[in-house]
C-alpha cells in the first residue's frame, strides 16, 4: 500500500505553478508563484494596490470598484471574489451587448435595404430583444424521437461554453485582463477549437441526413479557415516576441512623429495580416458572406434543422459571442488593443477605446452581411486554400524582412516601406489573378 | 491530498474506461476526446501551460476531427456504428496484455530512484521554450517538420485521382 502515496507524490510536479481556476477546486492559500503563470486575482491585486496612483479616476474605476467589493471578504477569499466578479461582469456586459447587437443588426440591415427595421416594440423598437427572448423561451422545445438525446442537448451548451471561455484573455483596458496567461493567444484559439466539436455533435445527434451533411460542410469550412486565421497572427507573435495578450498590446504603445500610432495594422505585414485575419474571422463565425453552414434561405438552416426554442437561440448567442471575441482578438493583435489613437486623446479611459473599436468592427460585420452575396462551397474553399493560406505564408516572410531591417533609417527607411509594400501587394495581385483566371474581369451590360 | 488532481485523474481514466465499454462508436470517440481534454487539464495542473493549450488545440481541435471523420466515412450506415460484443477470449487477452504493460510501467516508475524532496518548478516561459526549440533542438524540429510534410504529400498522392478534371464551368 505504500506504493500509491509515493506515486501520487511523483505526480505533484510543481505545486507552486498550478493555475488559478484549478486552485478553485483545491482551495489552497494563494502564494505568488515564480514568474510566469500567476492567477488572475493575485496578479491584479498586486498591480491594483500599489501602481497607478496618479492615473485618472475613471481609468482606475473598474479596479477600484473590484477592490472595494472584495474588501468585504476575508483576505484568503479575495482572489475568488475577484475572479467571480470578472466572470459576472463579462457575462453581463457581453450578454447585453449580444441583445443590443441583434437589434442593431436588424436596424442597420433594414436601413441598408431601405426599410425601417423593427420599430413596433417600445420606442424605436428598443425592446425587440426582450420580446425575442420571451418568444424563444416560451417556444416548444422539439427533439426528434430518434435523436441522440444527450448529445442533442449537449451540443448548444458546449458551443456556448467554449465561446464564453475565449473572453477570459482579452485585455479590455489598462490592467483589465480577466486572466493573465503567458500563452494567452494560444489559449484563445485552443478554446475556439472546441466549437467544431459542438457543430459535429449538433449535426450527428439530430439523426437527420440534412443535419449531418450540413455539419460536415460546416466542419470543412471551419477547418479550412482555421489555417489562415492561425497563420495571420503568427507575425504578430513573432515580432512582439510574446504570446501574452497584454504584452502584445504593450508592444503597440507610442506614436511616430506624434500622430502615427505603432499599431500593427499600420505596417505592411500588419495590414495584410489584419485583412486575412478578419476574412478568416468572418468565416469562422459563420457570418455572411460565408454563412453556408446555416444558410437559412437555401439550406434549411443546416445543422440547426432539428433545433427549436431556446437551444436554437443558444446557437446564435454562441455565434455572436464568437464574433465579438474574434473582433476583440483582432483589436488586441492588430489595432493596438485599448491604446488611444492619438496622444491628446489619452484622457479617455482605455476601456472606452476598446469598446469603440469593438463596436466599429462589429458594425463592419453587419455592413459586410448587408453588402455581399453568399459564396458557393467551392468558391469558399478555393478562397481559403488558394488565396488566403499562400498570402498568409508570404506575409510571414514580409514580417521577417520588416524585423530584420528594423535598424534602417533615413532614405533606407523609405526603401524598407517600398520593399515591404511590394511584398504584400505583389502576391495579392498574382494570386488574385490566379483565383479569377478564366472568368477574367466581368463586363456588365445595361439592359 | 490534492482534490484537483483526483478529479482530473477520475475524469481522464473514467472517460477512457467508459469509451472502451460503449457499443456506439461515436460516443466512444467523443469520450476519448473528453479524456484528451482531461490530459490537457492535467498538464495545466502540473504547470505546463503551453503544453496544455497545445494539447487542446491539436487533440481536441484537430485530431478529434480526423477520428470522427474516419469513423463516419468508413461505416456503411448508422446501424453499422454499433459494435457487436467482443468474445470472452479476446477480452481476456486484452486484459492480460493491458495489465502486463501497466505492471511494467509501474515497476519502472517505482524502481527509479527519484529525489524525495520536491524539485523546484522549472518555470518555463513560452519565450524560453521557443528559444530551446529554435536553438538546441532545431534539428529535431526540422526533422519533425519534414516528416509531417512527407505525410501530407503522401496523403495528397493517395487521395488524388489521375483522371484529368473536366473543364470547370462557372467558378
Amino acid at each position: 500500500m505504500s506504493a500509491l502515496p509515493s506515486l501520487l507524490r511523483l505526480l505533484e510536479v510543481g505545486p507552486g505553478l498550478r493555475t488559478g481556476f484549478l486552485r478553485l477546486l483545491s482551495l489552497e492559500p494563494v502564494q505568488r508563484p515564480g514568474s510566469t503563470t500567476m492567477t488572475a486575482a493575485t496578479a491584479d491585486f498586486a498591480r491594483a494596490t500599489d501602481v497607478d496612483k496618479g492615473a485618472a479616476f475613471l481609468e482606475r474605476l473598474p479596479v477600484v470598484l473590484r477592490d472595494w467589493i472584495a474588501s468585504f471578504f476575508p483576505e484568503s477569499l479575495r482572489w475568488v471574489v475577484g475572479a467571480l466578479l470578472a466572470i459576472a461582469v463579462i457575462l453581463a456586459v457581453f450578454g447585453s451587448l449580444f441583445a443590443l447587437l441583434t437589434l442593431a443588426e436588424r436596424k442597420v440591415l433594414g436601413r441598408v435595404q431601405n426599410r425601417p427595421g423593427p420599430n413596433r416594440t417600445g420606442p424605436f423598437g428598443l425592446f425587440q430583444p426582450i420580446a425575442d427572448a420571451i418568444k424563444m423561451l416560451t417556444k416548444e422545445d422539439v427533439v426528434p424521437r430518434e435523436a441522440d438525446q444527450v448529445l442533442h442537448f449537449l451540443a448548444p451548451v458546449a458551443l456556448l461554453g467554449f465561446s464564453i471561455l475565449t473572453f477570459a484573455v482579452i485585455p479590455y483596458g489598462r490592467r483589465l485582463v480577466p486572466l493573465e496567461l503567458d500563452a494567452a493567444v494560444l489559449y484563445f484559439f485552443a478554446a475556439g477549437a472546441g466549437t467544431e466539436l459542438a457543430v459535429f455533435m449538433a449535426g450527428w445527434a439530430s439523426h437527420n441526413k440534412y443535419s449531418l451533411l450540413a455539419a460536415m460542410r460546416a466542419l470543412a469550412q471551419l477547418i479550412s479557415y482555421e489555417l489562415p486565421l492561425l497563420l495571420s497572427f503568427v507575425p504578430v507573435v513573432m515580432l512582439a516576441g510574446t504570446l501574452s495578450t497584454s504584452r502584445i498590446v504593450a508592444a503597440q504603445a507610442g506614436w511616430t512623429w506624434g500622430f502615427l500610432p505603432h499599431w500593427h495594422v499600420f505596417t505592411p505585414w500588419g495590414f495584410a495580416g489584419f485583412v486575412i485575419f478578419m476574412v478568416a474571422a468572418v468565416a469562422e463565425s459563420n457570418r455572411s458572406p460565408f454563412d453556408l453552414p446555416e444558410a437559412e434561405s437555401e439550406l434549411i438552416a443546416g445543422h440547426l434543422t432539428e433545433y427549436s426554442g431556446f437551444k436554437y437561440a443558444l446557437f446564435f448567442m454562441a455565434e455572436y459571442f464568437g464574433m465579438i471575441a474574434l473582433s476583440g482578438m483582432a483589436i488586441t493583435l492588430f489595432l493596438g488593443g485599448w491604446q488611444a489613437p492619438l496622444p491628446f486623446l489619452e484622457f479617455v479611459p482605455s476601456y472606452v477605446w476598446f469598446a469603440l473599436k469593438l463596436l466599429a468592427l462589429l458594425l463592419g460585420f453587419i455592413w459586410l452581411r448587408a453588402t455581399l452575396p453568399r459564396l458557393r462551397m467551392d468558391q469558399l474553399t478555393r478562397l481559403a486554400w488558394k488565396f488566403l493560406v499562400p498570402l498568409a505564408l508570404v506575409n510571414l516572410g514580409t514580417a521577417a524582412f520588416w524585423q530584420l531591417t528594423a535598424h534602417w533609417d533615413g532614405p533606407l527607411s523609405a526603401a524598407r516601406w517600398v520593399v515591404a509594400a511590394v511584398l504584400v501587394v505583389g502576391p495579392f495581385l498574382v494570386l488574385g489573378r490566379g483565383l479569377t483566371a478564366g472568368i477574367a474581369t466581368r463586363t456588365y451590360r445595361y439592359a | 491530498m490534492n482534490l484537483a488532481l483526483l478529479i482530473i485523474a477520475f475524469v481522464m481514466l473514467g472517460s477512457a474506461a467508459i469509451a472502451m465499454g460503449l457499443r456506439n462508436l461515436i460516443h466512444s470517440a467523443l469520450l476519448l476526446i473528453a479524456s484528451w481534454a482531461a490530459i490537457a487539464a492535467f498538464f495545466l495542473w502540473a504547470g505546463a501551460e503551453f503544453l496544455a493549450f497545445a494539447q487542446v488545440l491539436v487533440y481536441v481541435g484537430a485530431v478529434s476531427m480526423v477520428v470522427l471523420f474516419a469513423v463516419l466515412l468508413t461505416r456503411q450506415s448508422r446501424l453499422d456504428l454499433n459494435l457487436a460484443p467482443v468474445p470472452f477470449g479476446r477480452a481476456l487477452g486484452a486484459l492480460i496484455a493491458g495489465s502486463a504493460v501497466a505492471g511494467i510501467l509501474f515497476g519502472a516508475i517505482l524502481g527509479t530512484p527519484l529525489p524525495a524532496a520536491a524539485a523546484p518548478p522549472p518555470g518555463l516561459t513560452v519565450r524560453q521554450l521557443g528559444l530551446q526549440l529554435m536553438g538546441t533542438h532545431a534539428a529535431a524540429l526540422l526533422v519533425v517538420g519534414v516528416i509531417l510534410t512527407v505525410a501530407l504529400l503522401g496523403a495528397i498522392v493517395l487521395a488524388s485521382n489521375e483522371a484529368a478534371p473536366k473543364t470547370p464551368e462557372a467558378r
